[in-house]
C-alpha cells in the first residue's frame, strides 16, 4: 500500500477573504481556483508539497443536504465548532509573529502543552480552528 | 440557497461570541472578568451570559474558570509549583475558589492532584489527550468509590 493523503476539504463562506488568509498570510500557493454559480473552490498548499492540499469550499453547495443542514452548519462555522486542522513548521515563534501581524484572530500563543508538543492556535476568516504544531 | 437579513444577523452574533470564547482560550490568565468581555463586545453582562449559554452550553464565566483548572492541571502535573503559585498564574484571585471550582471538575483537590503520578494519558496521540483529559463543566466528576458518610 502506498496511500498519501492528496486533498482535505476546509469549509469557507468569503471566497476572497479565505484566498487572502491562505494565500497571503499563510504563505500557501493557489493550485486551482474552479468557479461555479457563484461559488468557488479554491485548492491551496505549501509551495514545496505539491502531493497535498486544502481544497476550501462551499459548504452548501451539495443539493444532498437540506436547508436545516445548511443552517446548522453555517451556524457551527459561525461559532467556531465546526472545522480543524493541524499544521507543522519548524518555526512556530516566526509563523506565530506572522499571522498575528496579518491580522488573523488568535486563539493561543505558542505554548507547552502537557501532552508533550508546543502549539499556538488561530481562527481562519470562515471560523475554522488552524493549530499549528511545532517540529523539533 | 437564500439567506434572510435576520440569518445574517444571527451569523453575525454567533461569529461575536466565538470572538469571547476565544478570548477567554487566549487571556484566561489575565484577570478577566463577564463585565469586561461583555462591555468589549458591546453587550450587558446579563445579555452576554445568556447569548454564551445559549451557543455553547455554559456561561462566560463557568467557560473561563473551566479554562483555568485545565491550564491547572497540566501545571500541576509538571510539579514544579506550588499549588497558590498556580491558582494566581492562571488567572484566579482567590485560594478558595480555585480550590473548590477545581475540586468540583477534577473530582480531588489540587493539593492531592500534585501528588499523583500521570499515567493516565501515556501512549494517547496529544489530540486525543486534549480532548479526553479537559474537565468538563457539565461532566463533573464522581466518586470513583462509594463515599462512606
Amino acid at each position: 500500500m502506498d496511500i498519501t493523503i492528496n486533498s482535505s476539504f476546509l469549509p469557507q463562506t468569503d471566497p476572497d477573504a479565505a484566498l487572502a488568509f491562505y494565500r497571503d498570510t499563510l504563505g500557501f500557493e493557489v493550485r486551482n481556483d474552479v468557479g461555479y454559480e457563484g461559488m468557488r473552490w479554491i485548492t491551496v498548499g505549501p509551495a514545496d508539497q505539491p502531493g497535498t492540499s486544502i481544497v476550501l469550499y462551499p459548504p452548501a453547495a451539495d443539493p444532498g443536504v437540506t436547508d436545516d443542514e445548511r443552517q446548522t452548519i453555517a451556524e457551527m462555522m459561525a461559532k467556531g465548532t465546526y472545522a480543524t486542522i493541524v499544521l507543522a513548521t519548524k518555526d512556530l515563534d516566526g509563523t506565530f509573529e506572522r499571522l498575528q501581524a496579518g491580522d488573523a484572530e488568535v486563539v493561543q500563543e505558542p505554548t507547552d502543552q502537557p501532552y508533550g508538543i508546543r502549539d499556538c492556535a488561530f481562527r481562519d476568516p470562515a471560523g475554522n480552528q488552524i493549530r499549528i504544531n511545532e517540529v523539533r | 440557497m437564500s439567506s434572510t437579513p435576520a440569518d445574517e444577523q444571527r451569523l453575525r452574533d454567533l461569529a461575536l461570541l466565538r470572538r469571547v470564547r476565544d478570548r477567554i482560550d487566549r487571556e484566561y490568565a489575565q484577570p478577566l472578568n463577564v463585565e469586561a468581555l461583555a462591555r468589549d463586545a458591546h453587550m450587558s453582562s446579563g445579555h452576554l451570559s445568556r447569548r454564551f449559554r445559549a451557543a455553547y452550553g455554559e456561561s462566560p464565566y463557568s467557560y473561563l474558570m473551566t479554562r483555568r483548572i485545565e491550564r491547572a492541571m497540566a501545571l500541576l502535573r509538571r510539579g514544579d509549583m506550588s499549588v497558590t503559585d498556580i491558582c494566581f498564574a492562571v488567572g484566579c484571585q482567590s485560594l478558595g475558589t480555585f480550590s473548590t471550582r477545581f475540586t468540583e471538575l477534577v473530582g480531588i483537590p489540587p493539593s492531592v492532584f500534585r501528588q499523583q503520578p500521570d499515567t493516565g494519558t501515556m501512549g494517547m496521540p496529544p489530540c486525543v489527550a486534549k480532548k479526553v483529559t479537559r474537565p468538563i463543566r457539565n461532566r463533573e466528576a464522581r466518586a470513583t468509590e462509594p463515599q462512606l458518610t
